[in-house]
């Protein structure tokens, strides 16, 4: 791990009308690091990461890139960057293939009419698959409606690593999995990380991320409460830190939560 | 290659083959026969249809498998065909266009007058083409625009359509009553006949490039290690080609000939089929219409995309307008009207293209109009009314919408949705 995270923010708001959905927040991630994101519902970690993919614009503060303060304003900023996202309902389109969804925004076109180059993406989809050891796709030409929820996983993490990204983003990706298919993505997951990926993880499972993160950083009611190495801390702390984690500003809107 | 070994009885229980370069024929056929059990149908009902309509039909009346009436009916069913190609577009992204009936009958109008020889200013035929197809681009880029940026269902935009541009076509025609067609490029597109010799060069330079076509990419794929279909599949399909383009030019030769707008209808079918599975534009409008939220992710203006399929649409409407117009070589203030509007989402829905969005072809269009054009042709031929027409095409209808969604559900229920 760098001295310098690859992704950094720096007290991060976001508000939408009255509900501040993020406050200050701060959050790092280093190149090969899996970093976990947990909080309760509405602790603001999908507000999050949709303003590290510029789907929303932050209020105030900074992202930090490399060390470099950087504005994102759309999804192609973002991929740009070298920021992916595996949203939790994973933005594939049922109705193409494997390939097709693994390229869909950035396909390959050969030189005199500009048409598509199905033999590299085919080759490109294959080797990425490979590479990452998915070995339960038969075939890269089979339409995604059909696979199972394991395969789609490894299909939408596949087509966020392809593109030589740094920083990949995963939301929840074993909320709808079965125990096999869960071990498939965790693997998946470890993987990343090891290739020098500076990975995070968002995801309710402790035990998932007790078992593949390498730090926490846990959001309660839009701050950050706590940040943790997985070593020195034990599942206890961390579900402490969700549910009753300490925080500097008391949203007034939210009067039951002082109570 | 293997499928998702879906859990169909007879199906293949063995377990799948991953290598698929070694396939034969008959594992393909099996396979091919597994999707459609599951609900892969493909262009199979239609063709099934196609011979029904044909043998009912010729049973009923010797005149309907002639060869002047094929030309008719080639005629008969181009506009419709051109229209259907058009809302193609739009039934991908799961909308829908009501008003290429009028749309098309604007463009015919206009056609129309600007030839007009006691007009100030006499176009000539080319402006007058270009004219035409950007008062169609214009119409749906104007749709789409109302569609995507104000958000206004485009069910109701094209609704408005179908009154507004009706009204259009009544102002424009004004107390003319009829205006006849009196430019001979326009009189000809859907009135004149290719040369014989003309027809067969055609033909065997399609085949020949089609059949190039297929096996350079064999080639490649093989270059590349990647599998690809069987040989003997590839062999079928030029086969199947080759046998139909060549039996079309011979039938029309006994006759007057292929009809010159037969030639336009190919050149649109495949520049259309093209733009849609080999282009990064056409892979967009399924993404948008499989998943617009998968699409906008990825970075495509979902906006774009919807207001290019309108504009398409129009475009192509207008281009079914001058047809219809140079078939009936004059227009008048029912110029789009009657049933072309539905005869046109009518085809490529017939054709097994999804009203849901995300699955069709140009190729469902073409299909679907010539079920449609033969059931109207043939139903003339006995001499039936058009009251009698139009509740047996709206049974062929329902059958086709019938068919696709249980086709659907088979989908569904063994995971290929």
């Amino acid at each position: 791990m760098t001295d310098t995270p690859m992704l950094e923010l720096r007290g991060v708001s976001k508000s939408f009308g009255a509900v501040q959905a993020l406050y200050e927040v701060d959050f790092h991630v280093s190149a090969g690091e899996v970093m976990a994101l947990v909080g309760d519902n509405g602790a603001g970690k999908s507000t999050l990461i949709k303003c590290i993919a510029g789907i929303y614009s932050i209020d105030s503060g900074e992202i930090l890139f490399e060390g470099q303060p950087v504005s994102i304003h759309g999804p192609k900023d973002a991929a740009r960057l070298g920021i992916e996202i595996v949203y939790q309902d994973l933005a594939l389109a049922d109705n193409l293939d494997v390939v097709q969804n693994m390229f869909l925004g950035r396909e390959e076109v050969t030189r005199p009419l500009r048409s598509l180059d199905e033999l590299t993406m085919e080759k490109r989809a294959n080797n990425t698959l490979e590479q990452l050891s998915v070995t339960t796709i038969s075939s890269v030409r089979q339409v995604v409606a059909g696979l199972s929820g394991g395969q789609r996983q490894s299909v939408a993490v596949a087509k966020a690593v392809m593109w030589n990204s740094k920083v990949v983003i995963l939301d929840e990706p074993t909320a709808a999995l079965g125990v096999a298919q869960t071990r498939q993505v965790l693997d998946l997951v470890k993987r990343l990380g090891q290739q020098g990926l500076a990975v995070v993880l968002i995801s309710h499972n402790l035990h998932d991320i007790f078992e593949v993160a390498d730090s926490i950083t846990v959001l309660r009611l839009g701050q950050n409460v706590a940040e943790y190495k997985r070593t020195e801390v034990t599942q206890t702390q961390v579900v402490e830190a969700i549910t009753a984690g300490k925080l500097s500003k008391i949203p007034g809107v939210q009067d039951e939560v002082i109570a | 290659m293997s499928t998702t070994a879906p859990p169909v009885e007879g199906g293949p229980g063995a377990p799948s083959v991953a290598s698929g370069g070694g396939e034969s024929l008959s594992d393909y056929a099996r396979r091919w026969w597994a999707g459609v059990k599951a609900g892969e149908l493909g262009s199979l009902p239609i063709i099934v249809g196609l011979i029904i309509v044909a043998i009912v039909f010729q049973s009923q009346n010797d005149n309907f498998l002639t060869a002047g009436n094929f030309v008719n009916l080639i005629v008969q069913a181009a506009a419709i065909t051109t229209i259907g190609m058009g809302i193609v577009f739009v039934l991908l992204l799961g909308e829908i266009d009501l008003s290429v009936g009028f749309v098309s009958g604007v463009a015919g109008v206009v056609t129309a007058l600007l030839t007009l020889p006691d007009n100030s200013h006499v176009f000539a035929a080319g402006p007058t083409l270009v004219i035409v197809l950007l008062v169609g681009l214009g119409i749906g880029t104007f749709h789409g625009l109302l569609i995507t940026k104000i958000g206004i269902p485009s069910f109701v935009v094209t609704l408005a359509g179908l009154l507004g541009w009706n009204g259009v076509v009544l102002l424009l025609i004004g107390d003319r009553g009829t205006v006849i067609i009196q430019n001979d490029f326009f009189v000809g597109f859907a009135n004149d006949f290719l040369p014989k010799s003309t027809s067969w060069i055609l033909a065997i330079v399609g085949i020949a490039l089609y059949a190039g076509m297929l096996f350079w990419q064999r080639i490649q794929r093989a270059r590349h290690g990647l599998p690809s279909a069987p040989d003997a599949l590839l062999l079928l399909r030029v086969a199947v080609l080759a046998i139909a383009v060549l039996a079309v030019v011979y039938v029309c030769n006994q006759d007057r000939g292929v009809p010159y707008v037969m030639l336009v209808l190919s050149g649109l079918f495949i520049f259309w089929t093209y733009v849609l599975n080999r282009t990064r534009f056409g892979r967009h409008i399924y993404a948008v219409g499989g998943s617009a939220e998968a699409a906008r992710r990825a970075g495509i203006s979902v906006d774009n995309i919807k207001i290019a399929c309108f504009a398409i649409c129009s475009m192509m409407a207008a281009i079914g307008g001058i047809i219809l117009a140079s078939r009936l070589r004059s227009v008048d203030t029912n110029s789009g009207g009657g049933s072309i509007l539905l005869y046109s989402i009518a085809a490529p829905v017939i054709g097994g293209t999804s009203l849901f969005g995300g699955r069709g072809t140009i190729k469902s269009a073409v299909l679907g109009a010539l079920v449609i054009a033969s059931i109207d042709n043939g139903l003339g031929l006995l001499g039936l009314s058009a009251g009698t027409k139009f509740v047996i095409t709206a049974g062929v209808l329902l059958l086709a919408v019938t068919v696709d969604s249980i086709a659907r559900k088979g989908r569904a229920s063994s995971g290929r949705a």
